[in-house]
């Protein structure tokens, strides 16, 4: 875990990545709080805190007595969400880093392009 | 609905003219992992007696479980609180202690005890007098969790556990707060190690509190801004500085408060670092000799 930030936002992030990357599919089951709690070695009601986000937007859903599941369309709205984020979080600070180094924005374009070729 | 399991209001303690807990206030809510944080003889210790019964107050209300604590059995009894250097009759092993433990808890779990005693590697049938620090730390620890008591002190629990045994404790301790859910808490140096087990973060010094605030807020709550003195001395002109650093032309400042994303893009432009800071850090700026003690008083003002 990242000391700089509340735990309960990286444990939503977390279930976010894994649902965006796939590991957790539209309709699973994710851990349970306690599981969350004791595998970060984290408070239990940090956990909840972070996992009753999602549940607050529809990502996740609890059934009671079961568990708490992936809701059917949760890929989809984080990945538009985490896109219109995508400019203040990743681009805004590349640029300020590319003009404090001189880079204009066609070198900085082309740079972008090599990376892709390269990954 | 959570129930509040001790109050307390304007919590005095005195030893002849000095003043070990000056008027302090504060609640602890069921179920919940308290850190009771500070310097050496911040004035946590007596804390912990007050709320035990242990010791009597000068001034000021004080209920656990709804009741003055001293001379109240059914109060004493749903409370466990493992000292530092907890004492044993002579001649007892840890085998005795943890048969004599279930008269005094009724929640003893022995079959948990066991399981422990396994996981410390603790030999029950040497005396207590032979046992190494940390073998004695791991008696008092096994004490504290198998007691499953609703309100349980840990006062500098681990003086010689290792790493190993450290975590052991911290692992135990999460999985069988999840299942039996009870009031903790937890007094300590190693603020790095506990931070992410706590839900609720006291801070107290001289005897008075700096902070009383949820783990998740204090947790980047503060930030180190580093740069161009020049550069650092501007952008930190109007906020709570509560740490100051500085190297020739270079400054290292820290603040109370939270930098949103335009404000971050701003110290980026401005050429500056930032830097989180951990709550042991920002507990070394609240506590140590430079600008101690500002804040949460300047908030109540």
């Amino acid at each position: 875990m990242d000391e700089s930030r509340p735990i309960f936002i990286q444990i939503t992030e977390q279930i976010e990545n894994d649902i965006i990357e796939g590991t957790l599919a539209e309709g699973a089951q994710i851990p349970s709080i306690n599981e969350f709690a004791t595998f970060h070695r984290i408070n239990p009601a940090t956990a909840l805190r972070g996992v009753n986000r999602l549940v607050d937007d529809a990502i996740v859903e609890k059934r009671r007595g079961i568990g708490m599941f992936v809701t059917s369309g949760a890929r989809d709205r984080l990945v538009e969400r985490r896109r219109a984020e995508f400019a203040a979080t990743y681009i805004r600070p590349l640029i300020v880093e590319a003009e404090k180094l001189g880079l204009d924005i066609d070198q900085l374009a082309a740079l972008i392009r090599s990376e892709r070729i390269e990954s | 609905m959570t129930a509040t399991v001790v109050s307390a209001k304007g919590l005095t303690k005195r030893y002849g003219s000095f003043t070990a807990v000056d008027a302090v206030d504060f609640t602890l809510e069921e179920n919940r992992i308290y850190g009771l944080l500070g310097r050496n003889g911040a004035g946590k210790t007596t804390i912990m007696q007050l709320l035990t019964g242990q010791l009597f107050a000068n001034a000021g209300d004080l209920e656990v479980f709804g009741r003055t604590p001293a001379e109240h059995a059914d109060v004493l009894r749903r409370m466990c609180f493992i000292a530092e250097s907890q004492r044993y009759p002579e001649d007892f092993t840890p085998a005795h202690v943890f048969k004599a433990a279930p008269w005094f808890f009724e929640n003893w779990d022995a079959e948990f005890a066991e399981r422990l005693i396994a996981d410390f590697r603790l030999p029950v049938k040497r005396r207590i007098k032979k046992l190494s620090r940390g073998q004695l730390s791991a008696v008092g620890v096994i004490v504290g969790l198998a007691s499953r008591a609703p309100l349980t002190f840990f006062d500098e629990p681990y003086l010689g556990l290792d790493a190993v045994a450290r975590h052991i404790f911290y692992d135990r301790l999460l999985e069988d707060y999840a299942e039996h859910p009870r009031t903790v808490v937890l007094s300590t140096h190693l603020i790095d190690e506990v931070a992410n087990l706590l839900e609720h973060v006291i801070l107290i010094d001289e005897g008075r509190i700096l902070l009383d605030r949820d783990a998740d807020e204090v947790r980047g709550s503060a930030t180190t801004i580093a740069g161009a003195r020049a550069a650092v001395d501007a952008f930190t002109a109007d906020r709570p500085v509560i740490g100051r650093e500085g190297l020739g032309g270079l400054a290292s400042v820290t603040i109370d408060g939270r930098l949103d994303q335009a404000e971050r893009i701003r110290a980026a432009e401005l050429g500056l670092e930032l830097a989180p800071v951990s709550l042991q850090q920002l507990i070394v700026h609240l506590t140590g000799t430079d600008l101690a003690g500002s804040t949460e008083q300047e908030k109540a003002a």
